[in-house]
């Protein structure tokens, strides 16, 4: 489990450095998001003890804390996704600002030479 | 009563997040009411500093508990003499940077006061602040309220711009949380004092994950300080900003470098990779100091002049003991204010240049045209006032960065290379910093007098700036206070040895927040 995790965190993480390393300001917002998911993967599997072992509280039984998802990660990664967001959609604007005023998406705002 | 007086940190906070919020709900056009709201808690803010750094010294650092909760699973605020100190020069950069604001730039785009206080809030909180996660916070309400400003007055050249500098500081961000929560994986906790304490007790083998995620923090951190890989997008963002914001960009670089100290200090005692700080710092200084040489613009010239003062801090915080480091944040201290002062005063000389006249400038030297002998102008004609105070000004900040006596700069310098040559077997690295130290003054010096003897005595007409009281007042304030801390360089050093001092040696910085109920 732990390894398809990791590799699905690689292949957002990898994609996202190859769109932010793009000319185009589109393919870099696009890179920035897919890497803040998988960052934000990384935080969640932070907390992630292992796989199979459900929170449940049984009655009479004194519950074991190592069986537990650590629940700080879960409140962090909710505050980096709300972040991400916000700066998402501020970027998004930009973007559309600096199209509008230099007429080309390219980062630059000016088409490089051939 | 004292329990109000230990809210005096949290204050900080509130107050200028409160007071942005509320200016988003007044209608754009009434300026005189958003400047009046904006500038009295500009003021109340800069007493509340004053007020924490008079505190800040009793005994090391002053816990507040937010809600109560005890520190290592709440949050706490922690005020020391250093984030005292930080708290105060970012308010009076705040302040002065709001006054210029008010004869033009505040109508240059929406919500401009709303920005600036916002970006205030979060620089506090990232002063402030005593766990990891929480200055993810602040630097994130930071960074995006520096987004909006670094757009203010929009056009073309800073949008594009601000569209680099967004991408580059949301890239880091990015492995600021990577860093975070490694170390919390590792650690499982995020408050600083206990990752201090918990640190040692970290199996060997977890170590290097540990130390993978205090490594991406820090690039994080020293992408914000510009050091020289990573600040390359520094100067471009600085120049095209307008005037006031870039003045509170200054600030913005110091947090980078703030919060290198806080974390590299308290978790690792200074010890690791204080050969990457020592080096990396002397590379940023070299980098500084030759863009400050070949700069043709005055914006960039001072966004260099950024770099250098990074330089010149990190490698101090690498090389030196907390002597070096105590006359280092006196050198922030001074460099942030007069530095502030430049980006206002650049504004105000440029208005009485012609378009392009930069480029021209720096043709005319390396065709070595425009020597040709002037006529004699007419005896006992007296250079206008306004710019007489412009150059007088202008000046005073430029030999306030370059550091030459006998402003506060050269104090500054000279306590930082004392410190470093005081011991019996100064290592070769001490030296090479002592030479790029000395060359940067000497590049400052030549870069400012090149740009200044363009800028007011040129050989073409010019016009003369039409500079209002209220925009010329906040740069002479600045540099009045650089004045002040030349004759006050005693009991300032003092202050900033104390802290370095505490920085030193944490375990007193630790136990406090730890015991606090």
């Amino acid at each position: 489990m732990e390894i398809v995790v990791a590799c699905g965190i690689a292949v957002l993480a990898g994609s996202g450095v190859w769109l932010l390393l793009r000319p185009r300001t589109f393919q870099v917002a696009i890179g920035l998001s897919l890497l803040s998911y998988a960052v934000n993967l990384f935080i969640v599997i932070m907390g992630w003890v292992r796989d199979g072992a459900a929170p449940f509280v049984q009655p009479g039984v004194l519950p074991d804390p190592a069986r537990f998802a650590d629940p700080l990660p879960q409140a962090l990664v909710l505050t980096a996704i709300v972040i991400a967001f916000a700066t998402t959609a501020l970027l998004l604007v930009v973007l559309l600002a600096s199209r509008g005023l230099t007429g080309t998406d390219h980062v630059d705002g000016r088409e490089a030479e051939e | 009563m004292s329990s109000l007086v230990a809210q005096l940190p949290a204050a900080t906070i509130a107050l200028p997040l409160a007071v942005a919020a509320l200016m988003l709900f007044v209608d754009e056009r009434r300026h005189g009411l958003k400047a009046a709201l904006s500038l009295s808690a500009s003021l109340a803010l800069l007493a509340l500093s004053v007020a924490l750094v008079a505190r800040a010294a009793a005994p090391v650092a002053h816990v507040t508990s937010l809600g109560g909760w005890p520190a290592p699973f709440g949050i706490v605020l922690v005020a020391d003499r250093l984030s005292a100190l930080m708290v105060l020069l970012a308010a009076a950069l705040g302040a002065a940077a709001l006054v210029f604001s008010v004869a033009r730039w505040q109508r240059a785009g929406p919500h401009f006061h709303s920005l600036v206080h916002f970006l205030l809030a979060g620089l506090n909180g990232a002063f402030l602040t005593g766990d990891l996660f929480n200055l993810f916070v602040f630097f994130e309400l930071l960074l995006v309220a520096s987004y909006g400003l670094a757009l203010h007055g929009s056009g073309a050249p800073r949008v594009a711009a601000s569209l680099h500098y967004i991408v580059i500081n949301l890239a880091a961000s990015l492995l600021f949380l990577v860093g975070v929560s490694l170390m919390y994986g590792v650690a499982g906790t995020l408050n600083m004092a206990d990752l201090a304490l918990r640190l040692p007790q970290v199996p060997a083998a977890d170590r290097a994950l540990f130390e993978i995620g205090a490594a991406a923090m820090g690039i994080a951190f020293l992408v914000k300080a510009g050091m020289w890989p990573l600040g390359f997008w520094l100067p471009a963002a600085y120049a095209a900003a307008s005037a006031p914001a870039a003045a509170l960009f200054v600030i913005l670089s110091k947090v980078g470098i703030y919060a290198v100290m806080r974390v590299w200090f308290i978790v690792f005692g200074g010890d690791a990779g204080a050969e990457l700080l020592a080096y990396g710092g002397m590379a940023t200084l070299a980098y500084g100091l030759a863009g400050v040489l070949s700069s043709q613009q005055l914006g960039r010239l001072a966004g260099f002049s950024v770099i250098v003062s990074s330089g010149i801090l990190l490698a101090a915080l690498g090389l030196g003991d907390a002597a070096a480091t105590g006359a280092a944040i006196y050198y922030l201290a001074v460099s942030t204010p007069g530095l502030g002062a430049l980006f206002l005063l650049i504004e105000l000389v440029e208005r009485a240049r012609a378009p392009g006249a930069d480029l021209l400038a720096v043709t005319a030297d390396a065709f070595g045209i425009g020597d040709e002998p002037e006529p004699e102008e007419e005896p006992g004609i007296a250079i206008p006032a306004a710019m007489a105070v412009l150059g007088l000004s202008f000046a005073g900040a430029a030999l306030l960065v370059a550091g030459l006596p006998p402003l506060s700069g050269f104090v500054a310098k000279f306590a930082l290379l004392a410190a470093l040559l005081d011991a019996d077997r100064v290592p070769v690295a001490v030296w090479a910093l002592l030479a790029l130290v000395l060359l940067s003054g000497l590049a400052a010096i030549i870069g400012f007098g090149r740009a200044g003897v363009r800028v007011f005595w040129p050989a073409q007409e010019r016009s003369i700036p039409r500079v209002r009281m209220i925009e010329i007042a906040p740069a002479v304030v600045l540099l009045g206070a650089c004045l002040a801390l030349t004759a006050a360089a005693g009991p300032a050093l003092r202050y900033t040895q104390d802290a370095a001092r505490a920085l030193h040696s944490p375990g007193a910085y630790i136990e406090e927040v730890l015991r606090t109920p």
